[in-house]
């Protein structure tokens, strides 16, 4: 009775420790806070689970320390060790392991019913497959995500023709199969064989998915891990597993709904496999007969530091050249010239969301010098020289003003209302999207090519002989 | 149907905390910065590790002998406190770098 009373006061504390700890996760100022609050909460309960009394309960524990220690020895080194530019395969490969979690449980409650050795209700079944299918899809997806951010496969490597149509079947096979198990009649042999389809579902499911829409995956299969935490919370009647998950469900489906909106694309169209990329045309009537003009190191050097305001314009080319520490050195030393620097940071600019905001806070820019979109837009018509680092398709025009282009409609970053733009990249060649960008070929737009980070210290040194 | 109205009625607890909590899940994150959206979902990550809980519970009701349980429940206790230490850790470490201007 006490202990019961003990246990779920317990687990009340830990509920409210997410709610407010997430709340707090919304504001930069109290944002650490947040995170810490949530930890101590989720210790809390994790500490009465382990040590409240449980009738007639082996209790293991030697299995249990173990399972803590090496997990949480594993988890604190790859968390102090990992890259801030690798940040987007982390939290994936995190991810994946959650959901990992949520499958094992899942399997190891359902088990014993389709050996027939335990009576289940056709809901608790019910809820355990799908807590089964979410996790899985969650876990084999988000190893996949990673092994794609890591650089390892190739979009092109795991992408089938008819992508789109071989996932619908799919998914209306591992469905299908869950109703089936669910609710009419299974055996072991078929369990096993539902593991292994959705498993290989969720590799299929993230397959054609790649470049510039990884943002939107990887917050979707957050929230997918999520909700399978809170559909195994089911399983054990665990308040604290149901809310949390459901939160975590919630975050990750809003954060999916955002990238979306900033792409101007459906959910269904990210993921039936992306803009033309099936055709693989180029479109790009402005460069007809144009050629984009290039600019040397020395003349930009000169350009920036006599301008008044300069604006960064990061993609996930900084992330790829590791060059954030390189843009604010060059920015302190404008910024000790009287120059204004700022940076104009595009939602789905990098891999996942929020990427840029993270690599240029490793390089210590404080964040009231980032600009989101809307900001950014009201000052560029004013600014001197906006300096675009490895972006591509979120500066576009023609997404304003080509009817006829894959990305028109999608929000993006006006640079070309500057008065002067200079883009650094490695070559001509055209983004993620395979559209061309007229940007470039823009009286007021100049290039320097090379590898970001190399070009921007060659252009510190340009600048510090001045 | 009738099967349909039982569990409704026998899960209605259940039923009014899933969608009271996905109310307030939407209303709580809503609004958060571009700035803050790497820390939020690797935060959020870490509480999905909340299923450690489940795989607690699991080996300590398992018999001695119960090897499969033992094991699987093993694994899920790992993968749950990688994921929870891990993304607690690593979203501490981000914010720690999100400072104001310190001029």
């Amino acid at each position: 009775m006490e202990t019961t009373f003990i246990l779920n006061l317990s687990y009340l504390i830990g509920v409210l420790t997410f709610v407010f700890g997430l709340r707090l996760l919304g504001s930069p100022d109290t944002a650490r806070k947040g995170n810490m609050l949530a930890a101590f909460g989720m210790t809390f309960a994790v500490l009465v689970t382990l040590f409240i009394p449980m009738e007639d309960a082996p209790n293991n524990y030697l299995w249990i320390f173990g399972g803590l220690m090496i997990g949480g020895l594993i988890g604190w080194r790859t968390a102090i060790k990992v890259k801030m530019t690798d940040m987007p395969q982390l939290v994936s490969i995190l991810n994946g392991l959650g959901g990992a979690c949520a499958a094992l449980l899942a399997t190891t409650e359902l088990l014993p019913y389709f050996q027939g050795t335990l009576e289940m209700s056709s809901t608790q079944l019910a809820i355990g497959i799908f807590a089964l299918l979410i996790g899985l899809v969650s876990f084999s997806g988000s190893l996949l995500a990673y092994g794609k951010l890591q650089g390892l496969i190739k979009d092109s490597q795991v992408k089938l023709p008819k992508h789109g149509i071989l996932n619908l079947v799919m998914l209306f096979t591992v469905l299908g199969l869950g109703i089936l198990l669910s609710f009419f009649s299974g055996s072991s042999t078929l369990f096993f064989i539902f593991i292994g389809i959705t498993l290989i579902y969720g590799f299929s499911f993230v397959a054609p998915i790649g470049g510039a829409d990884m943002p939107v995956v990887i917050s979707l299969l957050n929230s997918m891990t999520g909700l399978s935490a809170a559909a195994a919370g089911f399983i054990y009647q665990s308040q604290l597993m149901i809310v949390g998950g459901i939160l975590v469900g919630a975050a990750g489906t809003i954060l999916t709904i955002l990238m979306c909106q900033a792409m101007n694309r459906s959910l269904l169209n990210v993921i039936i496999g992306g803009f033309g990329s099936a055709g693989g045309a180029v479109i790009g009537s402005d460069s007809d007969g144009k050629t984009a003009k290039t600019i040397s190191v020395t003349d930009m050097a000169i350009q920036l530091f006599y301008s008044q305001s300069v604006v960064f314009v990061p993609g996930y080319g900084l992330a790829v050249a590791q060059a954030q520490k390189t843009v604010k050195e060059l920015e302190d030393l404008l910024d000790k010239n009287g120059v204004d620097v700022k940076y104009a940071i595009h939602p789905v600019a990098g891999r996942m969301p929020g990427h840029m905001n993270v690599l240029l806070a490793e390089a210590n820019v404080p964040y009231p010098k980032l600009l989101d979109m809307d900001e950014a837009n009201d000052i560029l018509p004013n600014t001197d020289v906006v300096v675009v680092v490895g972006a591509n398709d979120v500066v576009n025009p023609a997404a304003e003003d080509s009817p006829g282009s894959p990305i028109y409609g999608m929000p993006v970053l006006q640079v070309w209302k500057a008065k002067n733009v200079i883009v650094l990249k490695r070559s001509m060649s055209p983004g993620y999207a395979g559209i061309q960008n007229p940007l470039f070929f823009n009286d007021k737009t100049k290039m320097l090519f090379g590898d970001a980070k190399h070009t921007l210290s060659e252009l510190t040194k340009e600048v510090k002989t001045l | 149907m009738e099967q349909f109205i039982a569990v409704f009625n026998e899960n209605l607890f259940f039923i009014y905390l899933l969608i009271f909590t996905i109310i307030l899940g939407f209303e709580v994150i809503s609004k958060v910065p571009t700035i803050l959206h790497t820390p939020l979902m690797s935060g959020a990550n870490a509480i999905s590790g909340v299923v450690l809980i489940g795989a607690i519970l699991l080996i300590r009701t398992a018999g001695a002998d119960e090897y499969l349980r033992l094991i699987l429940g093993l694994l899920g206790i790992i993968l749950g406190t990688i994921n929870i230490v891990g993304g607690f850790k690593v979203t501490d470490r981000m914010l720690d770098m999100f400072k104001k201007k310190a001029k």
